[in-house]
């Protein structure tokens, strides 16, 4: 069984699943029956400035059927007295030494409420401090989370009174409500950051209500946005750590990326691994389900490891990271084209539609004979045998430009696969052609004598 | 026998789905590009979209999408041999479950039912009549499309309530009488004139039709049910009347405590059912497992209920003591080479003689043909009404539909509601295409003819 004990520069904990700084994370109770059912470590909901919370707070995103595909938050940082909270920070730290407590924290910027924040929550054995930079609702109007987070001037000043005055890790947490993250990552490592964590809520306004008019959540009649996580989050925050993981000043600093944004399983958590997460944060999940998801996630998790033959967590971290390119650096003749295994095809055709309405009409209906045939059937014909005549779809493989829509429409794994096809031209990325062929680019006609010359027909 | 008698009330089987159950279900669709359900479907609802709308939400919008193809939905959704038609096609099936189908169509036109909301409207008058004969889902579908598209359209039924089999010969069980009469109020709505009580029986009877309206529709269902020839017959429960009045009068349905049903088809199989629902209950079948008609789904259903089978018997004589069933002797069969109908001969055994003892015989082996074919004077084809791929019969201005034309394929309601889909889109082109015209002033100099068209 492989090794899930992470070291996160520094902070140790024996699985790389830490509940997110957020309502799971809000009470010593809760954490003491998180760290029971097995999270390997906890982000203690933003402790600082005094706060109201409004109600209701929360709005979900459900498509067609599946619950919380995404949530939307419009809760603040905690709205527990601060005494309280250090108290159990220290109480949850002392009754299991061996999982990583960290706390986040979030106070009005000035370097002496950093400095006092800081001195408090190193009294509690905490083993790192998150800064917040990410709140994007609440805390932002007040010059704080979000509104720090998106200048990265401020990002850098903050985190260096912080790291300035701190002997523990400080894990500097960036917002994605911003153009290009690798800039506030940049202040951060600038300021003397320890590590990154990525990606707070992405702003949001989850819907409108058909009946009433009013937004989802309605605070007494009135919306505004929240913060949007969960799995429809994932994609995105797959795309941060990327960017982050491979911005030049992080790599070279050696910053450990604590990753999060829409895992929900041991699958998910395998990606962020690879693009180069080492710790791994989870809410919306355990906000779904309950604590009890860590089971899956880290026996999934080991059993996968295993599957692959790493003997540890540690060894999957960025291992995609180097695969992380760009268009002008993609082979242009490198070929793939769709393949649709009659065996495993159900015939709802649902490839077929798709490629022939919005993608590059390449899929053929043939009979059973082997014929072509269009959709429609007989009015005067019906029964269940109609299904044993229906048409199969085939791909026009000359036709098809590998852009895999079929696949990703198929409801069936693994029926439609995406072939290697030799192309018969020689490799050649834009980036290439431009440079040694810059008309291509400017000029149609100039295009048009290329694709001729090397064999590439549009149709 | 030691059971305790069943009493289970007589009551719709299948609950309905309730709004999580449908959007559960729903979801599961694949929404199929040229589906095969839409395809095997008779009436070629269409499926995926209709239930893509449930999934939306847009539960009205879900009973247009059915209602428009099929007047008779709500019947549909009850009684159509779904693992025949749509579910049986459906691609999850081959190796997982097929969405429930018939299930999520109630569920979609019970909403609007519910909330008492009319699809359609009365189209703009033609100006033309048509005479519907026979309220069974033939002629409800065919008066329904007639009257959606402007005509005027009277339904003669014979029977006190309209919707013929629906009414009268579906089990409670699949289908209650509430269903067609909720169908015959949208057919009102629209304007349709329903005259119960009104029995076409004459050559001069359909004159008279002709003469009152521009076209006809029969949908008259088929005939008697034929004697068996048995001796004691007189003592016979017909199972066609036993499924009515457990129907319509189910307070006194006579019901023995050991009943046996001759007949192995459909029919066959929901007199057991009832009579199940207080009594032991044996199914008597000349042949074998294999030969019989009923759907298999239905013989699985009939076991699972507990009724028990003996094939291979032949009834010959009910006995009898003061006029109560005492048991019904039989012959054993063998099975010969193979008749006319594809199916094994079935051989009397000659001294097998034998007694079941019972105080009830059911028998459910079929209708006539329509007698009424001859009477009017049209031409048949093996007894059914003989009708070309428009449901025209041989008399000029006369279509017909339903199982009295039911030559090929399988009487069933769905294929009925087709027949008067098409019959109404028929007549409406027969109709529309000879449109009475008031207004045309024609020059005799230029043709001399006037052109209705």
């Amino acid at each position: 069984m492989a090794d899930l004990s992470i070291d996160f520069a520094g902070i140790r904990s024996p699985n790389p699943f830490w509940l997110a700084s957020a309502p799971p994370t809000n009470s010593g109770a809760q954490i003491i029956r998180a760290f029971e059912a097995g999270w390997g470590g906890a982000v203690w909901k933003t402790i600082g400035a005094p706060v109201l919370n409004i109600s209701n707070r929360y709005g979900t995103l459900s498509v067609y059927g599946q619950r919380v595909v995404g949530l939307n938050n419009m809760e603040l940082i905690s709205d527990r007295p601060l005494e309280v909270n250090l108290r159990e920070i220290a109480e949850v730290k002392r009754l299991f030494p061996d999982r990583a407590v960290i706390v986040s924290a979030m106070v009005e910027s000035d370097p002496r409420a950093w400095a006092d924040i800081v001195r408090r929550i190193e009294d509690t054995g905490a083993d790192g401090i998150e800064l917040n930079y990410g709140c994007p609702h609440g805390m932002s109007e007040r010059g704080m989370g979000a509104a720090v987070g998106q200048v990265p001037e401020y990002c850098e000043q903050i985190t260096r009174w912080v790291t300035s005055v701190a002997s523990i890790p400080v894990i500097v947490k960036l917002t994605p409500n911003v153009t290009d993250i690798t800039r506030p990552a940049q202040a951060a490592v600038a300021g003397g950051a320890n590590a990154l964590s990525l990606i707070n809520t992405i702003n949001s306004v989850i819907g409108v209500n058909l009946d009433t008019f009013e937004l989802t959540p309605s605070v007494g009649g009135k919306g505004s946005h929240g913060g949007y996580a969960g799995p429809a989050v994932k994609p995105i925050a797959l795309h941060l750590l990327s960017a982050v993981a491979t911005t030049p000043d992080v790599a070279r600093a050696g910053l450990p990326i604590s990753g999060m944004g829409g895992i929900q399983t041991w699958r998910d958590a395998a990606e962020f691994l690879l693009l180069g997460a080492t710790s791994l944060q989870v809410c919306t999940a355990a906000m779904h389900y309950g604590y009890r998801i860590i089971e899956d996630l880290t026996d999934g998790l080991s059993n996968w490891l295993d599957d692959h033959g790493f003997a540890s967590v540690r060894d999957v971290v960025g291992l995609s990271v180097p695969r992380v390119s760009s268009f002008g650096d993609f082979d242009l003749s490198s070929r793939v084209v769709a393949r649709i295994d009659p065996d495993k095809c159900i015939r709802c055709n649902l490839c077929y539609v798709a490629c022939n309405d919005t993608a590059h009409q390449c899929i053929d209906l043939h009979d059973p004979a082997g014929i072509r045939v269009d959709p429609g059937y007989d009015e005067r014909v019906n029964g269940k045998a109609v299904a044993d005549g229906r048409p199969q779809p085939v791909v026009r493989e000359d036709d098809c430009v590998g852009c895999a829509l079929c696949a990703g429409v198929c409801p069936v794994d693994a029926c439609i696969e995406m072939v290697s096809v030799p192309s018969g031209r020689e490799s050649v990325t834009w980036s290439q052609l431009t440079r040694e062929q810059p008309a291509v680019t400017q000029d149609w006609a100039a295009m048009e004598r290329y694709r001729e010359e090397v064999g590439i027909d549009i149709h | 026998m030691d059971e305790p008698r069943r009493t289970a009330p007589l009551a719709e089987l299948l609950p309905p789905m309730t709004e999580q159950e449908a959007a559960v279900e729903a979801n599961r669709c694949l929404y199929c590009y040229d589906a095969p359900c839409l395809q095997a479907c008779p009436t070629h609802i269409d499926i995926p979209t209709f239930i893509r709308k449930i999934a939306t939400g847009n539960l009205r919008g879900s009973a247009r999408t059915i209602l428009e193809s099929n007047f008779l939905g709500g019947t549909c959704a009850r009684v159509c041999p779904v693992e025949e038609l749509c579910e049986g096609a459906c691609v999850l099936g081959k190796d997982h479950t097929p969405i429930q189908i018939g299930r999520l169509q109630r569920h979609a036109v019970d909403h609007v039912w519910q909330r008492d909301i009319e699809i359609f409207r009365k189209g703009e008058p033609t100006g033309r009549s048509v005479a519907v004969v026979g309220s069974g889902p033939a002629g409800i579908s065919c008066a329904g499309e007639l009257a959606k598209l402007g005509h005027d359209v009277t339904l003669y039924e014979k029977r006190e309530l309209g919707g013929g089999l629906s009414t009268y010969g579906i089990i409670v069980l699949r289908e209650p009488v509430e269903v067609a009469q909720r169908e015959l109020r949208s057919l009102t709505r629209l304007g349709v004139e329903v005259r119960t009580n009104t029995e076409i029986r004459t050559r001069p009877d359909l004159q008279a039709l002709l003469a009152r309206h521009d076209a006809v529709f029969l949908a008259v269902g088929l005939g008697a049910v034929p004697a068996m020839g048995l001796v004691g017959e007189e003592h016979v429960t017909d199972g066609l009347s036993f499924i009515e009045a457990s129907k319509l009068d189910p307070d006194h349905l006579h019901v023995g405590r050991e009943v046996l049903v001759i007949g192995a088809g459909n029919t066959a199989v929901d007199a057991a059912t009832i009579a199940r629902r207080g009594a032991d209950v044996t199914m008597v079948y000349r042949r074998g497992e294999d030969q019989m008609t009923a759907y298999r789904h239905e013989y699985e259903f009939a076991l699972l209920e507990g009724i028990r089978y003996r094939f291979h018997t032949q009834p010959i004589r009910v006995l009898s003591e003061h006029g109560r069933v005492t048991g019904l002797e039989c012959l054993r069969v063998e099975l010969g080479g193979l008749d006319a109908s594809g199916r094994p001969t079935p051989i009397l055994v000659a001294g097998s003689e034998f007694v079941l003892p019972c105080d009830q015989v059911i028998t459910a082996v079929g209708q006539e043909k329509p007698a009424l074919a001859v009477e009017l004077g049209l031409e048949t084809e093996k007894g059914y009404i003989r009708v070309d791929d428009d449901l025209r019969t041989s008399a000029e201005r006369v279509w017909a539909g339903g199982d009295c034309v039911r030559v090929r394929g399988s009487a069933s309601t769905v294929m009925a509601v087709q027949d008067g889909k098409l019959a109404a889109r028929a007549i409406h082109a027969d109709l529309t295409a000879n449109a009475p015209t008031t207004t045309i002033t024609v020059t005799p100099s230029v043709t001399g003819e006037v052109n209705h068209g």
